[in-house]
């Protein structure tokens, strides 16, 4: 049997029983690395020197008879917008091309302490602006299933690579849907935590109040697993909270009857693709065979989240980008006469097209007279959004949805198209606007192309979706149905 | 209306130097975010909060005492140039 198609679950297990060593496992994934990356480039940095010395002291650790970690010797990616001390992280751009950061995000701390194995910095849309994978500096991602089409993004690599048995568990980045969105167009389960859950020390920021590290995996159990180790109160990012800790292993299992779930009609009056809707309304059935007490509500102001998001996400982006300056780190232009010519080449030689859109498009809401107008508004309707979320969680456990109005898209198709891409975002921003949490799991192929199930949760109730999601895979084909 | 006098103003608050033709483009790029801004005029928002952050929790406040930070060397380190321990930048006075 080859390794690599395993769960996450199982290689740890047959490493913990010595039925293989971490070398070998790892040995095993980078063959295949070598074997797919020409054809789906999911890695930016592949780190196999790192990734056998970090397999040679797991070896040790069992030889020793000494503890294991959760994640011992599973093959991990990770986004290349999370710090990683020593690695190249280069947040898919020219401007970060040669970044060798001097510390370590925190996720990758916890990664590293539970004794994971990080193969390499996965690809994305630069510095997570995008919804394809295509405006990496470093090449399009293609989707494993189907190499003519994108993977979607911004977390296409990591979403790509788990999908192709490269890696078992990676880290993505969601700030308007970019880890369920990919997770979707590979067929793979994409988490993005409540907001605060994980922290954030060490991922490059794109929109602070929306940004949220999470995970995928090949099933939900994999991807809960991952969850697991990267939650918790850090010190170092002020917006991270201190909860209480859940075992969402342990309680993955319970069953979902009389779970309340609700299916917002205004999700489905937006123009999508009707097999997608189909299937979608076909996994929702299977929540009402399971038991859950399915009901319609109505969302009156999830229209609005789009320009919200658009706006608010934007402004967010043009403050932030200015740190890229071309002094303290990242490209300097070899040409400039004044400093604010260094500035200006420097930043119009190293950010791709969407990047200098977004700024500009955040720094116009931004300017003159427009922050009453346009940026106060929408953080006001942002306030009615979340508001509205709010009340539907006190009455139902979770709403249904599809992940992404379409199906993957052929590379090229949409790109020149900003407009159609964002608008495709239209069922994933509503969580990060109201900052709960949210997955996506395959819930059907049409044509041999996956479809996704969004399921999205209250504030810190990873739990209710985790515990839906599984029970949706076992009803459905089993836990290695996606495999 | 926005003209290309705003775009060219946006672009240099911006520090970014774009082609005509881009700046055409982005005439019509704020156009659009006009017509997202008016969709949004519907929407009664009288004594409505705005929602900066959605945290719910308190953040908790840590001890405020002196911990070491990175060293001189490794925050240089990724500097493009630097000279006797310092960013290197180009004159800004006469």
């Amino acid at each position: 049997m080859d390794i690599t198609k395993g769960t996450a679950m199982e290689m740890r297990e047959r490493i913990i029983n010595k039925e293989i060593s971490a070398r070998e496992l790892v040995k095993a994934h980078m063959d295949r690395i070598e074997e797919m990356e020409g054809k789906i480039n999911a890695f930016i940095t592949v780190t196999k020197e790192e990734a056998f010395k970090k397999a040679d002291l797991i070896d040790a650790k069992i030889k020793n008879g000494e503890d294991l970690g959760a994640l011992a010797g599973i093959p991990i990616g990770i986004k290349d917008n999370i710090i990683t001390e020593g690695i190249r992280t280069s947040c898919g751009s020219k401007m970060l091309e040669n970044f060798i950061p001097p510390y370590e995000a925190t996720v990758v701390d916890k990664i590293n302490k539970e004794d994971g194995i990080i193969l390499g910095k996965t690809n994305m849309d630069e510095f997570a602006m995008g919804s394809s994978t295509e405006t990496s500096y470093f090449g399009t991602t293609k989707n494993p299933l189907d190499l003519e089409r994108v993977p979607g993004g911004s977390s296409g690599g990591s979403a790509a690579a788990v999908k192709s048995n490269e890696v078992a568990l990676s880290l993505g980045s969601d700030t308007g849907g970019s880890v369920r969105q990919p997770a979707s167009f590979c067929g793979v389960v994409g988490i993005k935590p409540s907001y605060g859950l994980v922290s954030r020390y060490g991922l490059v920021s794109l929109a602070n109040s929306f940004d949220q590290i999470g995970v995928m995996g090949r099933n939900v159990k994999d991807a809960a697993l991952m969850l697991q180790v990267i939650v918790g109160h850090d010190a170092k990012d002020s917006t991270s909270t201190d909860m209480e800790r859940i075992n969402y292993l342990d309680d993955l299992n319970e069953d979902i009857r009389d779970m309340k779930i609700a299916v917002p009609k205004e999700f489905f009056e937006i123009d999508m693709d009707n097999r997608v809707r189909e299937n979608v309304e076909k996994a929702i059935k299977v929540f009402e065979e399971l038991g859950g007490k399915v009901e319609e509500i109505s969302l009156p102001n999830s229209k609005y989240g789009l320009p919200t998001y658009y706006i608010l996400s934007t402004a967010e982006i043009s403050s932030n980008m200015s740190r890229f300056d071309g002094i303290r780190y990242g490209y300097r232009a070899k040409e400039y006469n004044s400093l604010d010519e260094l500035y200006m080449n420097s930043r119009s030689e190293a950010f791709g097209k969407e990047v200098k859109r977004r700024i500009m498009v955040g720094t116009y809401a931004l300017s003159r007279d427009h922050t009453e107008d346009y940026y106060k508004k929408a953080l006001k309707v942002r306030t009615l959004i979340k508001n509205e979320l709010d009340e539907a969680f006190k009455k139902y456990d979770i709403i249904l949805s599809p992940t992404s109005p379409h199906l993957p898209f052929k590379i090229g198709e949409r790109i020149n198209d900003p407009v159609n891409m964002y608008k495709a975002d239209c069922f994933t921003i509503l969580a990060n606007l109201a900052g709960i949490c949210a997955l996506s799991i395959p819930c059907g192929y049409i044509e041999g192309l996956p479809v996704g199930l969004q399921i999205m949760g209250d504030r810190y109730k990873e739990i209710d979706i985790l515990k839906a999601a599984y029970a949706f895979e076992l009803a459905t084909g089993g836990v290695n149905n996606a495999l | 209306m926005v003209s290309k006098e705003d775009v060219k103003y946006i672009a240099e608050l911006c520090k970014l130097k774009f082609s005509e033709e881009e700046l055409e483009e982005f005439t019509a790029e704020f156009c659009r975010i006009i017509g997202f801004v008016e969709l949004l005029k519907e929407v009664d928002t009288e004594g409505v909060e705005a929602t900066y952050h959605v945290s719910p929790k308190i953040q908790p406040l840590r001890e405020d005492k002196v911990e070491p930070s990175l060293s001189r060397e490794k925050v240089l380190q990724n500097a493009p140039e630097e000279q006797y321990g310092y960013f290197k930048l180009p004159r800004i006075m006469d």
